[in-house]
């Protein structure tokens, strides 16, 4: 792997956020994290990330917000959006990937499926 | 008064009508009729209130009292019927197209073409008088305004004015050749002039009670010490009051079959429901309009003492006396309003029987004439409905200079009235009695007729010299029992009661024999059943009688002819969706299109002619009177059958409805059911997922430096805990509402428990700097309840409160008691609870339910467990919301003495 990938992990949930950023690191990416929406739009910006891996309730914006506003944005036109939710209707994952999410990925996921879906993903 | 000021008063008036019949026929081009409307539908009926009523009633008045009314009394009680018989009526004048009321009558038996001329022409002898009435009425109170003006000059203004008139009603009255069509503007224009008549004749009693007397007390009191006046506060006599119940029974019969009366009533009447409004608003404008009928016959008596002034004209001559200009214009407009509505409806009334049933039949009857219908017969029928509107108002002049001054004003009116009450038994018998046939209805009606004229009109003839005095004196040929004015003896009535009780008499027992001993046609026995059993054949189509070969072309050449090609194809098209006939059916035509193509000719030139016509263009056979019955039969039991499937029909849609109901419920309960299944497993993965992710990451990596190993064992020890947490409350809530929860009853002092509890969270509070203080009384605070489960309640409020304060916050523990409820509150200074939110904070996983934004932390489940705990305990919990500055949260509970019942109960329950 010559450049490690960029890697924006949002979620509310602190043990699942210090789960995932130890297990991206481990997996060769460059991970930052967000506890919130309001978080993860600042990172956004600065930091432009390959890929969001993205919880959708939280406290202040929604991750569909999120998804919204990278995929309205030419500056993160190459940027994927992962989701993460424990929300495991169809309707939910519908939406998320007509927002335009390349995964939706349902709470509890295994470590390595999510590492191998991700990485698929990028290469 | 300047005769000039006065035509130009008529002038104006005259245009004024012009524009609202204008107004109203616009307004009905862009959609919203002003006729179709309950009150104007009642004004119209006012048309009843002629110049007669204006000025004749006052005449009649200082003459005879109160008997005047009776003309009022009878049409009140007639209003009583409007709704049954008015609007069967209605009902079958809508359905057959029947446009007048000697269209009505042939209609009725069997489409019968001499019946309808029969019936026109009576009306015309008898009604043509009454429309001259009406000018005569214009032509004296033109006098009364300007008595200093030559003759021949308010002679020639009434002339002006009869032109007009037929200006108007011929530019508003021959629209459409349809004359089923509403005359919008006409109709109109009679509604205003009813507004404006009673406005006027009130404005004129007003002046003559208030203003010439002291009001009504001071003109009673004075004529109470007249001479003859104080004779006419009673009906005299025996044989008054007889005459007066004869007229009522005569107006009766007038408001309802009086050409005008039946024009307004019936074939100007857009929705039947209007009879409804009709039925009290049409007798209170009588009752108004003739509140000061009596003041100003009196007034006037009393005014003119010594003079002689004809008393039809008081309620013009007193403001004129008095040098009241604008009042006289005023009342002057009114009385003119009263004359001109009843001209223009009768002469629309009368002009439509003329033309539809003497002129046309006449003519089509002419083989020269029939031979050469084309596309302009239209233009010719509104031609000849136009000559006969001008015809009749010319005759109707002539008859006013000629004849007219030899009668008073009431005597032609109830003359009219009782030459139109002959064909009362034809039309009330008709649409009740299956059997009247048309000999019984036409021997009737002239019989009826002939006494009528012999009786009321050989006499008025004789006082205008006309026939020698003697036949009255002593009877034809010196019979004295054929005297006209006392026929068989009868004598002591007066000439209207004597000449309706012997024209009556013969006209309804012609009409019952000749029914009952003549045998019926095919299709007299086929209206009779449509006339009768209206109700069943408005909307049904079953039973066509019509038999024979007709082809399409034909007929649509026929309606074209009459309607336009627009029209004509529109109409029939139109017929044969709705009653899914084929119209290319090799050119041949259902009998169906052909008794449909009938009635609508039939709304152009009445059924008798439209018969006639229908049959020239088809060959027909004869259907036998037995294959009728056969048909009505038939067609009887096809209704009953489709009766009987309708309320099938209706009750299953019901049943449906309620099954959609009930299913509505069920899934709404089901949804209910996985919604909370979704949130309790939703709530479930959130833990899980970071046990599950930290263990594979120990496991995969077991040479995680020991700080991480710790951290990550830790974390996975408190999500666990999170998760029995959560299972315990969802089980614990499970259990409330399932109703398996034991209360475990002690009484205990919940003061106490508050103190306790408040001292223990303390420290949490300190962590955040916010003050929390409970003051609460000393004194024991006891309730009967569960102690754990009250405590539980407790707790999530306090630890609520506290999550929900920010910093240096504060929050209060109160408790007070009021009708042997405990109620425990706690307030914190929060930002409170969204408005929309408020009603739902109690509800089980509120915080995800169909949401993305998270709530702040918390299971979503301890306000609803709150909740239950509450309730198992008879008490109420409740939010009292101030959003930006905090939320106090109360709950109740039923103290030790309240609660004795709760133990019982409990008890029993163990």
């Amino acid at each position: 792997m010559n450049q490690a990938y960029k890697i924006l992990v949002v979620d509310d949930d602190p043990y699942i956020l210090m789960s995932l950023e130890f297990l991206m690191r481990k997996n060769g990416f460059d991970v930052m994290i967000a506890r919130n929406g309001t978080e993860a739009m600042e990172l956004l910006d600065q930091y432009s990330p390959d890929v969001v891996l993205l919880d959708i309730m939280m406290p202040d914006v929604d991750g569909y917000a999120i998804c919204s506003h990278i995929r309205s944005s030419t500056k993160h036109q190459y940027c994927k959006v992962v989701f993460m939710s424990a929300k495991s209707k169809d309707t939910d994952i519908k939406k998320g990937l007509d927002l335009g999410a390349s995964l939706y990925i349902t709470k509890p996921f295994s470590n390595k499926e999510l590492v191998h879906k991700i990485s698929a993903l990028l290469d | 008064m300047n005769s000039w000021i006065i035509i130009g008063a008529a002038l104006f008036y005259l245009i004024l009508l012009f524009a609202v019949a204008y107004f109203a026929e616009y307004q009905q081009k862009k959609g919203n009729s002003i006729i179709n409307n309950g009150y104007v539908y009642a004004l119209s009926l006012a048309v009843y209130c002629t110049a007669w009523t204006y000025y004749g009633s006052v005449g009649r008045a200082t003459t005879n009292g109160i008997t005047f009314s009776a003309i009022y009394i009878g049409p009140t009680i007639a209003a009583a019927c409007f709704i049954p018989v008015l609007r069967k009526i209605i009902r079958i004048t809508k359905a057959q197209r029947i446009n007048s009321i000697a269209d009505f009558i042939s209609t009725r038996y069997g489409k019968n073409a001499t019946l309808a001329a029969v019936v026109s022409i009576f009306c015309v002898v008898g009604v043509l008088p009454y429309i001259a009435l009406q000018l005569k009425a214009i032509t004296l109170s033109l006098s009364v305004l300007s008595s200093d003006v030559l003759n021949d000059i308010t002679g020639n203004t009434s002339l002006y004015i009869t032109v007009g008139l037929a200006f108007f009603i011929v530019v508003f009255g021959t629209r459409s050749v349809d004359a089923t069509e509403k005359h919008e503007g006409l109709v109109a224009a009679v509604a205003f002039e009813s507004l404006i008549k009673l406005f006027a004749f009130i404005a004129g009693g007003l002046f003559v009670t208030y203003g010439i007397f002291n009001g009504f007390d001071d003109i009673f009191k004075q004529a109470s010490n007249h001479t003859t006046l104080k004779n006419l506060f009673t009906i005299n006599g025996e044989h008054g009051l007889t005459d007066w119940f004869a007229t009522i029974c005569l107006s009766m019969m007038a408001v309802l079959f009086l050409p005008r009366q039946f024009q307004v009533g019936v074939i100007e009447n857009v929705k039947e429901e209007h009879l409804k409004k009709a039925t009290w608003l049409f007798p209170l404008y009588l009752l108004v309009i003739n509140i000061f009928v009596i003041p100003i016959a009196f007034g006037g008596t009393l005014f003119y003492q010594n003079q002689t002034i004809d008393a039809d004209t008081y309620v013009l001559a007193i403001p004129m006396s008095n040098q009241q200009t604008a009042l006289s214009l005023l009342i002057f407009i009114g009385g003119f309003s009263a004359a001109a509505s009843m001209i223009m409806v009768e002469t629309i009334a009368l002009s439509t029987m003329v033309s539809n049933n003497l002129v046309m039949p006449f003519l089509f009857s002419q083989p020269s004439f029939a031979n050469q219908i084309d596309s302009s017969i239209g233009k010719v029928i509104l031609y000849i409905r136009r000559y006969s509107i001008v015809m009749i108002l010319l005759l109707a002049y002539l008859y006013d200079k000629m004849v007219a001054e030899y009668f008073s004003l009431v005597s032609i009116g109830l003359i009219s009235f009782t030459a139109v009450a002959q064909f009362a038994p034809a039309i009330i018998g008709g649409i009740y009695w299956k059997t009247a046939s048309k000999n019984g209805a036409m021997a009737g009606i002239l019989l009826g007729f002939g006494i009528w004229f012999y009786t009321l009109i050989i006499p008025a003839m004789v006082d205008v010299k006309l026939i020698q005095e003697s036949i009255v004196i002593s009877g034809p040929w010196n019979i004295s029992w054929l005297k006209p004015t006392a026929l068989f003896g009868l004598t002591g009535l007066n000439n209207i009661t004597h000449a309706l009780y012997w024209s009556l008499l013969f006209n309804i027992s012609a009409y019952i024999l000749f029914s009952l001993y003549s045998k019926l046609n095919a299709k007299e026995v086929y209206q009779a059943e449509l006339f009768v059993d209206a109700d069943k054949h408005v909307s049904e189509n079953y039973s066509v009688i019509w038999r024979g070969t007709a082809y399409m072309p034909e007929l649509f050449m026929l309606l074209q002819n009459f309607l336009g090609k627009e029209r004509a194809s529109n109409l029939l098209q139109n017929y044969a969706n709705r009653h899914q006939i084929n119209l290319n059916h090799n050119g041949v035509a259902d009998p169906r299109m052909v008794t449909f193509s009938e009635k609508i000719l039939a709304g152009v030139i009445g059924s008798a002619s439209a018969r006639i016509m229908v049959s020239k263009v088809t060959k027909e056979e004869e259907v036998s009177i037995n294959e009728v019955f056969k048909i009505l039969h038939e067609s009887q039991q096809l209704m009953e059958l489709n009766k009987e499937l309708r309320k099938k029909s209706i009750e299953l849609t019901k049943a449906t409805e309620q099954l959609k109901q009930a299913n509505a419920q069920l899934m709404s309960m089901d949804e209910l059911k996985d919604e909370f299944l979704y949130t309790v497993t939703h709530e479930l993965r959130t833990p899980l997922t970071s046990i599950r992710s930290l263990s594979e990451i120990l496991v995969e990596h077991p040479d995680i430096d020991e700080d991480q190993r710790i951290n990550f064992v830790t974390a996975i020890a408190r999500e666990t805990e999170r998760l029995s947490h959560l299972i315990t409350k969802v089980l614990n809530l499970e259990k409330y509402e399932s109703g398996k929860q034991k209360l475990h009853l002690t009484s205990f002092d919940i003061g106490a428990l508050l103190k306790h509890l408040t001292e223990e969270y303390q420290h949490l509070a300190i962590q955040k700097q916010i003050s929390m203080s409970c003051k609460i009384p000393n004194s024991m605070l006891l309730v009967f309840a569960d102690a754990d489960l009250i405590q539980q309640v407790i707790i999530n409020l306090l630890s609520n409160a506290i999550k929900f304060t920010p910093e240096y916050g504060c929050i209060d523990i109160t408790i007070r008691e009021e009708s042997e409820y405990l109620f425990v509150s706690v307030k914190d200074t929060g930002k409170g609870i969204p408005e929309e939110e408020v009603e739902h904070i109690f509800d089980k996983f509120f915080q995800a339910r169909n949401q993305t934004i998270k709530k702040p932390e918390g299971t979503g489940l301890g306000l609803a467990i709150c909740k239950r705990i509450i309730d198992m305990h008879k008490g109420e919990i409740y939010v009292e919301n101030h959003p930006g500055k905090g939320a106090i949260f109360t709950f109740t509970i039923p103290t030790f003495v309240r609660n004795e019942s709760l133990i019982a109960h409990n008890e029993s329950s163990l």
